[in-house]
């Protein structure tokens, strides 16, 4: 069997990718990317602490799948705020969308 | 006698109403409700009366107050020191209710004809209801502090209604004094009040004697006070400075404010509170009785030399309050009887206190139609009038024979028995006051002449002619000079005296002939030299005495001292360096402040980029420092 | 070094390198891509731990579903020509600085602090019990059972979430 630490090693990896995606992207999607990254190692989390410490139970892998639920909702209304957004401004990247900002 | 309740409820929602829906009424909607209300009143009054004199006096001969009403009000820390609201009946309060409420009722009827077709006329009915109800609650007050807040109430209702043409500068500037001034003083009452209550433990007029003894020299100190706050409302020398300016107000509210009611109030105070001056403060009576006299005196001598009518009565009036308070400041006990002579003056001042509310608003409604007619306040625009107003010219003729004391008119009895009380209390005091009602028989008699005899304004009156005044305004006239004529002869000690014991009037004819001889030759005097068409030696005392006359005619210059006082010393040296250091130190602090956020605010604002990305950064940046110091 | 080992070292090095290059590529459409690599190496994960039902959400809603509204999301907006990603090298050395000060920190956590030295001393972890095979029948019972194991009130919320985000994405979306 694989060692725990391995796995949570990779959704590390996933995660600081994520990490380092949305501190930097400029382009709005590619945050949303990188949260959608974030997401998917923290649903690996659970999964993987449910499977690898307690076998007999299923209560991480229920938030794995309701976490993928919402992220699916989450994703779909902010790409809906999206298009609307690029609709009247034509832009984006969030570096420029101060039109709301004061 | 629980239907008290209503005297004072009546007027009170009758200026609630007026006030509030005054502007969709007519005039004459208003000023029927308002006076509806104060016939009510005044039935309400005299029905207490009958059923307060009518209840069985105790052993001792006195009568029991009563209080229909005493609500806990406002608890204060203590058991004892409670505010209590309520209604106290007892004879003087009885006796006031009357005053207040006939009066009230008269001056209502005669603002009929005198407010014809002002604008607010029906402001003017709210603010007298208003007045009408403060003035009858401080009356029935239970306690000091109830009193102190309608005192207080009757102050606002009085700087209304001598404000009442607002667009006049002189009646605002009359108004703001007469406010400023009885303010001023009632901060004494009010200290007084707390010196009061803490050695009391209780603002009631029930006199607990243990706190009093405790007390020691605080109680007399108390009482000065709330005389100095009584002063100023009563306009004693030197707070009397906003009474000849409050009568810029319209004439009725002259007649009953400043007249015949709420410039009472002190003297009302003092006799509240009279147990305890004599008992107590004996000596400081004496205060009361000097700073009366010494008004009496100067406004006498000032109402002399004014050719303002109303400026005349008014200082009259000071004159005719300074008689009640030196009747009180010469009592000497509270005993009554008739070889008690030294509480004769109890009885006396509120005596004199009914009759001149009578005969001084029978005065200034006389006044009034006068200025009706004539459309002036000076004298000059005046003479001869006696043909073209009869029933005013009878009126104002009968109240300045009984204000000059001569009987069998009221003011006769009432200001004989004060005489009488101050030489028994010293002849010193008792030839002062005889020489001022002597001086007031003058004063009265010279005004009387100035309007309907001497010298007619014959260019005015062909331009305008004078006429006698609507029925609504000469029928108060008869009726207060029908009081006049009959009120010496109610036996008014049997009602009120200063241990309510009843007490039979009767007549020192020593002091009562000296009195009437000085004033008939003062009426002899004045008829000397102001009735004719010409006045020669008038105006040859005048220019003989020039300077005592301008002195006289600028009310001894009392007004350029406050002038003095306030702006060159207080306003110049106190008040401006206040203002200046409020102005520039304490806002100044607060300015910093603003500006010190602002200024931050400016520098820190880029932290509040709006940019998520950065706001992200420092928050993990912020999880990174708490995971290290964790593992560490 | 039996199958699942191979598999799962497969499945690492592709999440690893396809998430780091998902963050770096300079296209966004092919970030998308990578993604979605990253996402079915999930699933891949998911199936080698057993749990395929997971795994087959994750294909399906994800893999199937997110990036292709993702993709054309991308193609509707500009964000294909999205090139700029890295237009200024210091405001991305501070994200470089915290990802990699924030992932050695987790992996000297992960390493040094022995979290799971308790759960390695319970030996390898076992084969779930015929009671929690977490079997497709067995999800369904749970998702709609409302007892102590059941999970029907989140289900519905998770239902009426999605309905509220279907609604608002219309309405967000839809032309004015």
């Amino acid at each position: 069997m694989i060692q725990i630490e391995y796995i949570l090693l990779i959704s590390a990896v996933m995660m600081f990718a994520g990490i380092f995606g949305f501190l930097t992207r400029r382009s709005t999607l590619a945050v949303l990317l990188s949260i959608e990254l974030m997401l998917n190692s923290a649903d690996i989390n659970f999964a993987v602490f449910n499977r690898m410490l307690y076998p007999d139970g299923h209560e991480g892998y229920f938030f794995a799948l309701f976490a993928i639920a919402i992220a699916a909702a989450e994703s779909a209304i902010a790409i809906a705020i999206m298009i609307n957004i690029y609709r009247m401004l034509k832009n984006i990247s969030v570096d420029k969308l101060q039109k709301m900002k004061w | 006698m629980e239907y008290t309740l209503f005297i004072l409820l009546l007027p009170f929602l009758s200026f609630l109403f007026l006030g509030i829906c005054g502007k969709w009424l007519s005039h004459k909607t208003a000023g029927i409700i308002g006076t509806c209300c104060l016939a009510v009143v005044a039935i309400l009054s005299y029905t207490a009366a009958i059923d307060y004199f009518s209840l069985p006096r105790l052993a001792d001969g006195s009568f029991r107050p009563v209080s229909p009403f005493d609500i806990n009000w406002l608890p204060f820390f203590n058991e004892g020191l409670q505010f209590k609201m309520g209604i106290l009946l007892d004879p003087i309060s009885v006796m006031m209710l009357i005053v207040i409420s006939t009066v009230s009722l008269m001056v209502h009827i005669y603002s009929f004809g005198y407010m014809h077709g002002e604008r607010g006329f029906q402001r003017y009915y709210a603010f007298l209801s208003l007045f009408s109800m403060s003035m009858l609650g401080l009356v029935v007050a239970t306690n000091i502090f109830q009193m102190y807040l309608f005192w207080e109430l009757v102050g606002v209702s009085s700087y209304l209604l001598i404000g009442f043409y607002y667009t006049s500068p002189a009646a605002i500037a009359a108004s703001k004094k007469a406010f400023i001034v009885t303010r001023f003083a009632d901060m004494f009452f009010l200290i007084g009040i707390l010196i009061y209550g803490y050695y009391c433990g209780s603002f009631g007029f029930n006199f607990n004697a243990e706190g009093f003894a405790a007390g020691g020299f605080m109680l007399p100190t108390a009482l000065v006070l709330m005389f100095i706050g009584g002063a100023g409302k009563s306009a004693m020398f030197p707070l009397h400075i906003w009474l000849p300016d409050a009568m810029e107000g319209p004439t009725p509210v002259s007649a009953l404010i400043h007249a015949a009611t709420m410039v009472v109030a002190g003297v009302f105070q003092v006799a509240r509170l009279f147990p305890l001056w004599i008992e107590y403060a004996p000596d400081a009576l004496s205060i009361v009785a000097w700073v009366g006299a010494f008004t009496a005196f100067y406004a006498a001598a000032v109402a002399c030399a004014q050719s303002d009518i109303k400026r005349v009565l008014a200082f009259s009036t000071i004159s005719q309050i300074a008689f009640m308070m030196v009747a009180l400041g010469v009592c000497t006990e509270i005993t009554t009887g008739h070889e008690h002579t030294g509480s004769l003056g109890y009885m006396a001042s509120m005596f004199h206190l009914f009759t001149h509310a009578m005969f001084k608003a029978l005065l200034f409604l006389g006044a009034g139609c006068i200025i009706h007619a004539v459309h002036s306040n000076e004298m000059s625009a005046m003479g001869g009038l006696r043909k073209y107003m009869p029933v005013t010219h009878i009126t104002f003729l009968i109240a300045c024979l009984a204000i000059s004391g001569i009987p069998p008119f009221s003011g006769f009895f009432s200001k004989d028995e004060i005489l009488t009380t101050c030489f028994a209390y010293s002849p010193f005091m008792g030839w002062i006051m005889t020489a001022i009602a002597g001086m007031t028989a003058f004063y009265m008699f010279r005004l009387y002449y100035g309007i309907f005899w001497g010298t007619e304004n014959k260019e005015l009156h062909a331009e305008h002619t004078p006429h006698e005044a609507p029925l609504s305004m000469t029928l108060p006239l008869v009726f207060l000079a029908l009081i006049t004529c009959v009120a010496g002869f109610i036996p008014f000690g049997h009602f009120v005296s200063a241990d309510t014991r009843a007490y039979d009037i009767h007549l020192d004819w020593g002091v009562a002939g000296t009195s009437i001889v000085i004033a008939v030759g003062a009426i002899a005097l004045a008829t000397y030299i102001y009735k004719g068409e010409r006045q020669p030696v008038a105006e040859a005392a005048a220019e003989k005495f020039a300077k005592l006359h301008r002195w006289a005619y600028k009310r001894f210059y009392m007004d350029e001292v406050y002038q003095y006082i306030t702006h060159r010393l207080i306003f110049a040296h106190i008040s401006k360096p206040i203002a200046w250091f409020d102005r520039h130190v304490i806002d100044g602090f607060f300015n910093f402040l603003a500006w010190g956020t602002n200024a931050l605010g400016f520098q820190i604002r880029g932290l509040q980029s709006g940019s998520v990305q950065k706001y992200a950064f420092v928050f993990l940046l912020g999880i990174l420092i708490l995971l290290f110091i964790l593992i560490l | 070094m039996d199958s699942q080992n191979i598999m799962f070292v497969i499945l690492a090095v592709i999440i690893v390198l396809s998430s780091i290059a998902t963050v770096l590529t300079k296209s966004i459409i092919r970030a998308a891509t990578y993604l979605l690599f990253v996402l079915l190496g999930t699933a891949g994960l998911y199936f080698l731990m057993g749990y395929t039902f997971l795994g087959a959400v994750q294909t399906m809603v994800y893999a199937g579903g997110i990036i292709v509204l993702y993709v054309f999301a991308i193609l509707l907006t500009d964000g294909a020509k999205d090139q700029a990603a890295h237009k200024k090298m210091k405001d991305a050395s501070w994200g470089v600085v915290i990802g990699l000060v924030g992932f050695l920190t987790f992996v000297f956590v992960l390493f040094k602090q022995e979290l799971f030295k308790g759960i390695a001393a319970l030996g390898a972890p076992t084969e779930p019990t015929g009671a929690a095979n977490n079997s497709i029948d067995q999800i369904g019972h749970f998702m709609l059972s409302t007892g102590e194991e059941g999970y029907l009130l989140p289900f519905e919320a998770v239902s009426i979430l999605l309905l509220a985000c279907i609604v608002a994405g219309l309405l967000i979306a839809r032309k004015r």
